[in-house]
């Protein structure tokens, strides 16, 4: 059963000897690497005592790549060839990106076939994925790790959103194989903050943890107790973060320029990067003060000089903040949980600094958060203390980490419906397997589509993958079983194996992106699901009587050929024009006449069901009696 | 990956029976999960790997099956080679027929009303009802060893179980 992506183990086969095993928080706005040495968690600085990466990656004209704050000095100068929250851009397509306007790149979509099709950025070095973009930036974390511990590592923890979707974590784990990383595991990034600060602080008890980074929000809710972190739930959003808090006041200073400029024209590149930085700044400015000055000279020699205060930011991002708490209500009540029964609630990303997101979580939560730790810091704390005992440092079995699956898995089945085989916050590792059968006489392959997503229709989930099943022997429809098989291993990732119950055949795939999201996909996939339940329902009503119809259909159509002659024509011709009437209603969006013509159509084939049992009865029968003559 | 070898009650170190400990639930299944999680063996060879991979699917499977008091009465009935929810074993007493209805009735009203505080009054009532269905369940399964009433009971706590869940997804879609 090779359903099992194991990783290449890379470690040294000497005992006793200290692996050098790191944590690498890649994240949207800022990278780290942390290590344990003599014990204790510690991120890495480079030469100039920086422990933040800006995660900027720029290629330069004589072809040499730049990263970190060199790349992001230069962003308003070269936007096009600096690429800065790449993170953003994993695991995605062309059309799962809606605000193409404000990013200053010149995106191609991927051209390859359907499953490979994740978008491509155009830059003076080539095309580039968001793969090799993130393989950069780890790349100079690897070479800053090796400098600073004196050997080469044995592998990397490496931390993702916990709401990143199979093709994202994909995609993580494709750019450390570039950086010439062995991760030894993908790691939700709430659950290494949990590590970090249960660790530091020994505590027991229900926590949540609240983490709103540069471009993903996380809200996972554990249970730490004696070194066991269970992760009973966890929610998010995967397009919301500091960044959009930038992007807002972005538009509130072009907003305000406009009022007074009425033939003030659109920024070139330049001039967006450049008045996203102010606003950046503007935002970390007003976590201290009460007043910001954005002041920029555009290209064309406007001159931007706004005052943004502390309540006005407020005024303008309120909604965001109130976003967040939607994810963290539905976590709460996967975990089955009230507010009182929370001990604490850690915050963790940059962004969690602005004073009114604090508030706003101290009103839901009736508490004070806790920020002991630094906030931009202590994913990379946590991970590399995970790092430390994956690569076998560590021999006490005091910590385990139990994590669950963010969104549900399913199947497509007749009428683009999903069946779900995995739920949303089950325990990992996990593995289910579910049945299903053949739709038509004969029928010798069958066509397996994987989703991810909360939705009843296909059309509304994440498609991850699709494959075939052939060689299935052929059987009367239904009277095949197949057992399809799905594995989410403890990085996250999933495989799905196939086969045939009565012969075996088997069919194996390991889920690679399956092709892009429409923009709100993964953002709004949950929120839609609970939106549209009503939409849902009818239209599940619609496809369940349409397939139920094409299945009698299917199924009569085949017993007139073979067995025409054992009814009389009159018989006959009832049956075909109960098909035909039920042929045209299938077309309609009236599930409740399909309903009512397939049962008139099981009604006059009743006659007709009985002959052929007698029939093939007396097949079998006489059939049993040749046999047991030759016998 | 069900494994048809594994008993969920023998592996928690539990007698067959409903009524469980969920504290040494918990606590067995930390335990099991130490001892086989995929984190204990990342430089393992990669035969050691597949088993703890396997062992670990199944302890959680195995939790989660005996967590859930529903889930727990099917799966003590399929040991007994009975299938609570197959389609021939349909039969339910007239009263808690009414006594459905009137819960999904509920449900719908509330739901056409986007009256929150409606639904959460239900899912209360229903938990008290599962509570005493429980107790049933408690005697039927471990004092009497009574399988066929054991079958109609469990029934009910299923059902009861999916309406809480219907009720569950309802008060997500209202907010």
């Amino acid at each position: 059963m090779a359903l099992l992506q194991i990783s290449e183990p890379g470690m040294s086969a000497a005992p006793h000897q200290h692996r050098l095993a790191v944590g690498i928080d890649l994240g949207t706005t800022n990278s780290l690497v942390a290590t344990v040495r003599s014990g204790m968690s510690t991120v890495l600085q480079d030469d100039h005592g920086h422990s933040l990466l800006p995660s900027v990656v720029r290629y330069m004209p004589n072809g040499d790549v730049i990263v970190g704050h060199e790349a992001q000095a230069q962003q308003s100068a070269d936007p096009v060839n600096t690429i800065v929250s790449v993170k953003r851009f994993m695991g995605r397509s062309l059309n799962d990106i809606t605000d193409k306007a404000h990013i200053p790149y010149r995106f191609v979509d991927g051209k390859d076939a359907e499953a490979t099709r994740t978008l491509q950025i155009q830059t003076r070095a080539g095309l580039k994925t968001p793969v090799e973009i993130s393989a950069e930036i780890l790349k100079t974390l690897k070479a800053r790790a090796e400098k600073s511990l004196g050997g080469e590592l044995v592998g990397a923890v490496i931390t993702v959103p916990a709401y990143f979707d199979d093709a994202q974590r994909q995609a993580t784990k494709d750019a450390a194989r570039i950086a010439g990383i062995n991760v030894l595991r993908l790691l939700n990034e709430p659950t290494a903050a949990a590590v970090a600060y249960g660790l530091d602080n020994a505590a027991e008890g229900t926590f949540v943890i609240y983490d709103l980074g540069g471009g993903t929000f996380d809200v996972s809710i554990l249970r730490l107790s004696k070194g066991v972190f269970e992760v009973l739930a966890t929610n998010g959003d995967s397009t919301l973060g500091g960044d959009d808090f930038d992007h807002r006041i972005y538009c509130w200073v072009l907003d305000k320029v406009r009022e007074s400029n009425s033939d003030f024209t659109p920024l070139s590149e330049e001039d967006t990067r450049l008045l996203l930085t102010k606003a950046r700044q503007a935002k970390e400015w007003l976590t201290d003060n009460f007043e910001a000055q954005i002041v920029c000279r555009l290209s064309n020699n406007t001159l931007i000089d706004i005052a943004l205060t502390a309540p006005q930011l407020v005024e303008i991002t309120q909604h965001l903040v109130t976003k967040t708490l939607t994810p963290t209500r539905k976590a709460m009540r996967d975990a089955n949980l009230s507010i009182e029964a929370i001990d604490g609630v850690v915050l963790v990303g940059g962004a969690t600094r602005m004073p009114h997101l604090r508030h706003a979580v101290q009103d839901y939560f009736k508490q004070e958060p806790l920020t002991n730790l630094d906030p931009d810091k202590v994913v990379a704390l946590g991970a590399a203390i995970q790092a430390n005992i994956l690569a076998g440092n560590k021999n006490d079995d005091d910590l385990l980490l139990l994590d669950v699956t963010p969104l549900s898995l399913g199947l497509e089945t007749m009428g683009g419906l999903v069946e779900k085989v995995i739920h949303r916050n089950s325990t990992l590792p996990i593995a289910r397997a579910q049945e299903f059968t053949t739709y038509k006489d004969g029928q010798t392959a069958m066509s397996i589509h994987v989703v991810q997503g909360e939705r009843e229709l296909v059309s509304d989930c994440r498609s991850l993958a699709r494959f075939e099943l052939r060689g299935i022997p052929p059987m009367a429809a239904g009277a095949t079983r197949i057992r399809v098989t799905f594995t989410v291993d403890a990085d996250g990732l999933l495989s799905v194996s196939a086969r045939e119950q009565s012969t075996g055949i088997a069919s194996h795939i390991a889920v690679k992106p399956s092709y892009g999201l429409s923009e709100d996909e993964i953002t709004t996939m949950l929120k839609a699901s609970f939106n549209n339940a009503e939409i849902d329902k009818t239209a599940r009503m619609l496809a369940e009587a349409r397939v139920s119809a094409g299945a009698i259909i299917s199924s009569v159509t085949v017993a007139l050929n073979v067995d025409g002659n054992l009814i009389s024509d009159a018989e006959k011709h009832l049956i075909e024009s109960g098909i035909q009437r039920l042929q045209l209603l299938t077309a309609t969006e009236d599930a409740t006449a399909i309903h009512n013509a397939v049962d008139a159509l099981n009604h006059v084939t009743e006659a007709f069901a009985a002959e052929r049992m007698n029939a093939s009865v007396s097949r079998a029968l006489s059939g049993k009696n040749l046999e047991d003559i030759e016998l | 990956m069900q494994n048809a070898q594994t008993n969920y009650f023998q592996l928690f170190g539990f007698p067959e029976q409903f009524q469980i400990d969920t504290q040494s639930l918990e606590l067995n299944f930390r335990k099991i999960q130490s001892a086989s999680h995929p984190d204990r063996f990342v430089s393992a060879t990669a035969d050691k790997r597949l088993q703890s991979m396997q062992m670990a699917t199944t302890a959680n499977e195995a939790y989660s099956t005996l967590k859930n008091p529903a889930t727990r009465a099917k799966y003590l009935l399929e040991l007994q080679g009975i299938n609570a929810i197959a389609d021939t074993n349909t039969a339910m007493p007239m009263d808690f027929l009414m006594q459905q209805m009137e819960w999904r009735e509920q449900l719908e009203d509330a739901k056409a009303a986007k009256n929150i505080p409606a639904l959460e009054q239900l899912l209360t009532e229903l938990q008290v009802e599962s509570k005493s269905i429980q107790a049933d369940l408690a005697n039927l399964f471990d004092a009497k060893r009574d399988y066929s009433s054991a079958t109609d009971t469990a029934r009910k706590l299923i059902f009861i179980d999916k309406v809480c869940a219907d009720i569950h997804q309802a008060i997500e879609q209202l907010e």
